[in-house]
């Protein structure tokens, strides 16, 4: 692991330039995250928690990882050029991620979001130059995901990275997050991560299956609200082309007040300042905590806690807050 | 008897309640109830060999069980049972 970037001696002299310490551009930085003790978020003291930040990526979120892995897959199979639009269904981090490397590889960026995502996304898609295409917020993400498939049919402009199905995704954290962590805490015994495209959880789960058999791997999941919800039968749900059940060793819902709860514990109690999917995360690795009898856990926080203040996620009331954290697209 | 939360895709077909309480010793005993009484839920929520619909998660509480003993798990009277579809939710 990168140990410590760009730390400039405090005596205020220039920083000896060497490996790790330079870049040749953005892209370059990605990954490398740190992993960090959290003993204050342990409710058993014989199981030590470790976290992976991954809201130092660029962009403020693992998202990076998955995305650039999807553009270099797209380059590598000659499937995109000059006048391509990278078109992808997102709810905000894969987004940013995709319209940044855009801007930096010199391709043109369109996010299909559901209409009620935060404005601190919208902003930095935008800032980063890529056209925003509204989907329903009602529909969460299966309606951004029904949009960009439908859109993608009628413009052969378009090329869908699609995080969804692709195995570039997971195999972005085969090779990446999945050696990272094990280089870092070669003593893990079970890995927690958020349950969303399902790509970080195959790729963790496929790299230790390889290097360290029977490690528990262990998805954290929200409950989705009654808005969300809103199928018209069960045959209109969704699961995931990349997502392989059999790979996973647990799957445990997470209310919205208890994620935001242990959310705010980890600020206070740690420094920790992470989006809200990190306390979904948390609340998992504390049960599991309780009910090893020792042993090491790590768990994986997705992104930085930035894009989420304007929604009052460290502010406001729970009891006010729970009514508004229904539609679940605040979630990553 | 234990509490199952019903997910409102599947509520027209309970008369609209979002919970109700049952009977059974398993998760399946409670599903197969759930379906006796409410015949309209049948192939939504079971296949005809009376596994769970691939699109169907059950939770018992919070956690999918699948990854425990499937429709085997025991169930204990406090217990809480909840069915979801299975969707991306917000998450990407």
């Amino acid at each position: 692991m990168a140990a410590i970037r760009a730390l400039r001696p405090v005596d205020g002299s220039a920083a000896p330039a060497g490996p790790g310490r330079s870049y040749p551009s953005i892209l370059d930085v990605i990954g490398g995250t740190p992993l960090v003790e959290v003993p204050r978020m342990s409710p058993n003291p014989n199981v030590r928690i470790l976290v992976k930040l991954e809201g130092v990526n660029p962009t403020g979120s693992v998202k990076d990882r998955v995305a650039l892995a999807m553009v270099e897959d797209l380059e590598a199979r000659g499937a995109i050029g000059s006048d391509s639009i990278l078109l992808e269904p997102t709810s905000g981090n894969t987004g940013i991620a995709l319209a940044m490397i855009g801007r930096r590889r010199g391709y043109r960026v369109a996010l299909v979001m559901p209409d009620n995502v935060t404005e601190e996304r919208r902003q930095m898609a935008a800032l980063f130059g890529a056209e925003v295409i509204d989907s329903p917020g009602s529909q969460g993400s299966n309606g951004a995901i029904a949009l960009a498939k439908v859109l993608v049919e009628r413009d052969s402009r378009f090329v869908m990275p699609y995080q969804y199905g692709n195995p570039a995704n997971p195999r972005a954290h085969e090779t990446t997050t999945g050696p990272e962590i094990l280089a870092d805490c070669p003593e893990i015994d079970a890995f927690v991560a958020g349950l969303g495209t399902g790509g970080t959880l195959m790729g963790v789960a496929r790299y230790l299956q390889r290097a360290k058999p029977g490690v528990r791997i262990v998805a954290a999941e929200p409950l989705p609200g009654e808005l969300v919800q809103g199928l018209r039968s069960l045959d209109d749900g969704f699961i995931p082309e990349i997502l392989d059940a059999s790979l996973l060793d647990a799957r445990m819902l997470v209310s919205n007040r208890h994620a935001i709860a242990a959310l705010r514990d980890l600020v206070e109690r740690e420094g920790i300042f992470a989006g809200p999917s990190a306390g979904a995360v948390m609340v998992v690795a504390a049960r599991l905590a309780r009910e090893m009898e020792r042993g090491t856990i790590v768990a994986l926080l997705a992104d930085g806690g930035w894009k989420y203040l304007s929604a009052g996620t460290f502010a406001k009331n729970l009891d006010e807050m729970e009514p508004e954290l229904e539609g679940g697209v605040n979630w990553w | 008897m234990s509490v199952v939360r019903i997910p409102a895709v599947l509520r027209p077909s309970v008369g609209g309640a979002r919970e109700i309480e049952l009977p059974g010793a398993s998760v399946g005993e409670v599903v197969r109830e759930l379906v006796a009484r409410h015949p309209g839920l049948g192939g939504q929520v079971l296949t005809p060999d009376g596994d769970l619909n691939r699109f169907v998660n059950v939770y018992l509480n919070g956690e999918d069980v699948r990854y425990l003993g499937g429709l085997d798990t025991p169930v204990a009277e406090t217990d809480e049972v909840r069915l979801l579809p299975a969707m991306a939710g917000g998450r990407a």
